[in-house]
């Protein structure tokens, strides 16, 4: 090997991109002992995404809660906190933004700005409960966090089986107005006459516009900017990153340590609630009663650790675990393979990321090899 | 020494180590005789602490070859090192804090009683006479956390010697020591020559050197300079060895005029963090242009008297005024406000934050200040402008450092970052704590005259220093601290290392 090749292998970039492929080699490993065609299972995977407008606007839309999770948990990752509680911020988002979609009446656009940070508020707040928790009584973020998902859990669908809340003999509670929604096609519009229309004349663009894609994406990538220029560019950031990476330091040198960890969960907690908001303004347009956690949160765990915490990164990591996740789905109808293979391979691909950071020492050892 | 033994323990033979752009080694050779004591000396940032972590398998080297005892070896990692017989004491220690001592020194090493079951029994009674043996006297039980940095450091020591190590690899080991706590690990080191085994020390202190080692091999910018038998040379001969000019072991002080008062703390009294009363009854005063020493044998209080001024701990009684302004159980932020920067003793815990790059570090206590930001948004390229003019004023290597990470850089290097960074602010009162513990003779010539011109800028400087060399050349008063208490108030022209020293024991003059 060539030493080019080798420095190669320090670079925080191929570190993703060989996890990525290790994910992919132990998934098809996987299939091939379950005795499936991996090649053929990729196959329907990647053109089934790539051949479709439709799929990849669906991707899109799949990945934009999960992108909101994973920021959630990227930047507490980047002030040294471990905000295991996207999924109960997430929950909290989601019963908010319904509540103020339905009871609330406003004008388009404006709806959605309210509901947008009403949500980040109480999303933020429960957030900064568990760092008021670590703050005062020294209680671990992981472990308060932890029991916080499964109190809003709870908290949700006592909230959903309230008489007046509910839709009679169903499970889910009154659906938003239309005032709050963020589709870009609304569905009435595509069942109007204007809407058939449209999606017999534009081959591509019909496609598109069977899904719920809406604002929810353009909402992610700025969250996703601000973070960045949060960390990387203001005092404040300069203060969660020191306090993450040293608070004893942070502290001595006049960093108000406490405030510090408070505002970190705040903000952690806001972005996980604007996911929820987002999924219930462009896709369920209500909450239900829930039988079991939904998995977003955990998702973004696992988005964030991909990006390696970098919150542009979690755009990309969030696209590509909702593009797995898809594409699973897509194997299973196709080929019968079940979809806890795609669960493995994404696994990997965690797994892989965090072995990561031994590539340098393999570089090292090649370097050395090569010299003798 | 018989035909059979080989002619050295260790030898280093052509070593090369890059780091991304440094080049850390070029071509060095160490040869280590057995049963012999081998200082290694140079510069900060020579590339010492690499060669070192390369011997004992924590790097590799680019390119090079080892022999131990004569038999070409591949240390892949500190695991083979420990096989090979090879144990080192790091510069900054890198035990588990809320673990026992004895826990710490069988860690990954343990006695079972089958099954898995520690046997902690004969751990404790292996260890006692294993300390026993060589004069480090430990408690098996203590927790890590509860103990001086001297018993880390026995800890460490004994944690090789557990492993049953030949070759002993200390990295700086009495820049965290008082004078007494030296002489003990001298003494430690020469049972352990005696014993057959052999030992490489990395130390600044030419005293040291002089003292303790037989032969002495220098390093400057990463290339071998020369190995002298440490009797055929004297300590300014090895200065300018390392330096590579001549170097003044004093600092010049100039015309000294005091003026108003500055600091005074009256009546103070601290609890440690177990409830122990450690300042008792404590005040002083400090005035415009003066330095004032604190002189104490370490553990006599002058922690916890550091951390009251500063803010880190909560005084239980008493007053600290600064100008005027009662500060007494302020925090931090307010401190700073009164006027007041602190070099602390501990850099790697409380002075930076490691995973910071230079230039981050350099603004730890000023980024929300004009012109590092405005209205909140951090302005880089001045950022970076402040860091590239305090490399090269305070001489912090690698030149191009400022994007590197703090934790890259070498100890000494670490120290001269929270130096720049506490000078710069021009504070009305500086705490030094140790300002120059693991800096080379070079940037210790330059750290004491910054710290003089400072206090004949009007500056007024309370020195911690356990050295009583630094407390001698520097203070213009010296104040001892025994069991809490200001002793003695005295002036240097008027007394001696001797006094000093009688006082620090406790006893009276
Ligand atoms: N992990 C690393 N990454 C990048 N550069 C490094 C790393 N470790 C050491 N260096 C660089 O290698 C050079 C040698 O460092 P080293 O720690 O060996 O110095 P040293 O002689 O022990 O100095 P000191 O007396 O200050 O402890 C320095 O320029 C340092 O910045
Ligand atoms: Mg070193």
């Amino acid at each position: 090997m060539t030493s080019r090749w080798i420095n190669l292998l320090r670079k925080p970039l191929t570190a993703i991109i060989i996890s990525v492929l290790t994910g992919f080699i132990i998934g098809a490993v996987v299939l091939t002992a379950s005795g499936y065609d991996a090649l053929e299972a990729y196959r329907i995977m990647f053109s089934g995404i790539a051949g479709s407008p439709k799929y990849m606007a669906q991707v899109v839309v799949n990945a934009v809660p999960i992108i909101l999770t994973g920021l959630s948990v990227a930047f507490a990752f980047r002030t040294g906190l471990f905000n295991i509680g996207a999924e109960g911020q997430f929950v909290m988002g989601a019963l908010t933004g319904t509540m103020i979609g339905y009871y609330l009446p406003l004008p388009p656009i404006i709806h959605p700005i309210v509901i947008f940070a009403l949500a980040f508020l109480v999303g933020g707040l429960y957030g900064a409960l568990a760092g008021y928790l670590k703050n005062k009584f020294g209680i671990h973020e992981v472990i308060s966090t932890i029991m916080l998902n499964w109190i809003a859990f709870y908290f949700n669908n006592y909230i959903v089986n309230l008489p007046g809340v509910k839709v009679e003999s169903t499970l889910h509670a009154n659906p938003i107005l239309d005032s709050a929604k963020i589709n870009f096609f609304s569905t009435a519009w595509r069942r109007s006459d204007a809407g058939r229309e449209f999606i017999r004349e534009h081959e591509i663009l019909g496609e598109i516009v069977k899904t719920d894609l809406g604002a929810g994406i353009f909402v992610a990538i700025i969250f996703a900017f601000l973070l960045w220029f949060v960390l990387r560019h203001t005092t404040t950031g300069f203060e969660l990153r020191a306090v993450g990476l040293n608070r004893f330091a942070a502290e001595f040198s006049g960093v108000p340590v406490k405030k510090s960890i408070f505002l970190s969960m705040f903000i952690a907690g806001g972005v996980a609630a604007v996911g929820g908001a987002i999924l219930v303004l462009s896709t369920t347009n209500t909450v239900s009663v829930l039988s079991a956690q939904e998995g977003y949160g955990w998702d973004g765990i696992s988005v964030s650790l991909i990006a390696n915490g970098n919150p542009l990164a979690v755009l990309f990591s969030g696209l590509l675990f909702a593009a797995l996740r898809y594409g699973g789905m897509l194997i299973q109808s196709k080929t019968g393979a079940p979809t806890e293979i795609i669960n493995i391979m994404i696994g990997s691909i965690v797994l892989a990321v965090a072995v990561a950071p031994a590539l340098p020492r393999l570089a090292d050892y090649l370097s050395q090899r090569r010299a003798r | 020494m018989t035909d059979s033994t080989p002619r050295y323990a260790v030898e280093m033979n052509g070593i090369f180590k890059s780091f991304a752009k440094v080049k850390a080694l070029e071509d060095v050779d160490l040869k280590v005789r057995p049963g012999t004591i081998h200082a290694l000396l140079g510069e900060n940032g020579a590339g010492k602490s690499t060669l070192m972590k390369i011997l004992y398998g924590l790097y590799n080297a680019d390119k090079g070859e080892i022999l131990i005892n004569g038999k070409s070896v591949q240390i892949r990692n500190p695991r083979a090192a420990i096989d090979l017989g090879i144990g080192m004491v790091h510069q900054h220690f890198m035990l588990v804090d809320n673990f026992t001592i004895a826990e710490n020194i069988v860690l990954g090493h343990e006695v079972t009683r089958g099954f898995g079951v520690l046997n902690q029994d004969l751990a404790n009674k292996n260890i006692a006479e294993l300390g026993h043996k060589y004069g480090l006297d430990v408690d098996p039980k203590a927790l890590i956390q509860d103990v001086s940095v001297a018993t880390q450091q026995r800890v460490e020591i004994l944690k090789a010697l557990y492993r049953g190590i030949d070759i002993l690899i200390l990295d700086e080991p009495t820049a965290v020591l008082t004078p007494q706590e030296i002489t003990s690990l001298i003494d430690t080191m020469h049972r352990l020559v005696e014993d057959g085994k052999t030992i490489i020390i990395i130390t600044h202190k030419l005293k040291e050197i002089k003292a303790v080692a037989e032969y002495c091999t220098v390093i400057r910018r990463g290339k071998l300079i020369d190995t002298v038998l440490v009797d055929e040379v004297s300590q300014s001969d090895l200065a300018n060895m390392m330096v590579g000019r001549e170097v003044k072991l004093t600092t010049d002080k100039g015309e000294r005029s005091i003026g108003d008062l500055v600091l005074s703390v009256s009546n103070l009294h601290v609890r440690d963090r177990r409830g122990v009363l450690k300042v008792h009854d404590l005040s002083l005063h400090l005035r415009e242009g003066e330095i004032l020493a604190i002189a104490g044998v370490d553990g006599n209080g002058q922690t916890e008297l550091i951390d009251a001024i500063t803010g880190l701990a909560q005084a239980e009684s008493g007053q600290i005024l600064m100008r005027g302004t009662d500060i007494t159980n302020k925090q931090p932020r307010d401190v700073h406000e009164a006027g007041i920067r602190t070099i602390h003793e501990d850099r790697q815990k409380r002075g930076l934050v490691l995973d910071f790059t230079v230039a981050e570090d350099l603004v730890l206590e000023t980024y929300d200040q004009a012109p590092y930001s405005r209205r909140g948004v951090l302005k880089w390229p001045v950022i970076h402008e402040h860091a590239a003019d305090q490399i090269k004023r305070f001489d912090i290597r690698p030149k191009e450092s400022a994007r590197q990470k703090v934790r890259d850089l070498s100890g000494g290097n670490q120290q001269k970052v929270i130096v720049a960074r506490e000078i710069h602010q021009n504070p009305s009162l500086l705490i030094a704590c140790q300002p120059t513990r693991g800096l080379d003779v070079g940037a210790i010539e330059f750290v004491r005259k910054a710290l003089v011109e400072q206090s004949t800028e009007g500056k007024a400087i309370l020195l911690v220093s356990l050295e009583l060399d630094e407390v001698f050349d520097l203070a213009d008063r010296i104040n001892v601290i025994y069991n809490g208490k200001i002793v003695a108030d005295l002036n240097p022209a008027e007394t001696n290392e001797q006094q000093v020293g009688l006082l620090m024991a406790g006893g009276e003059l």
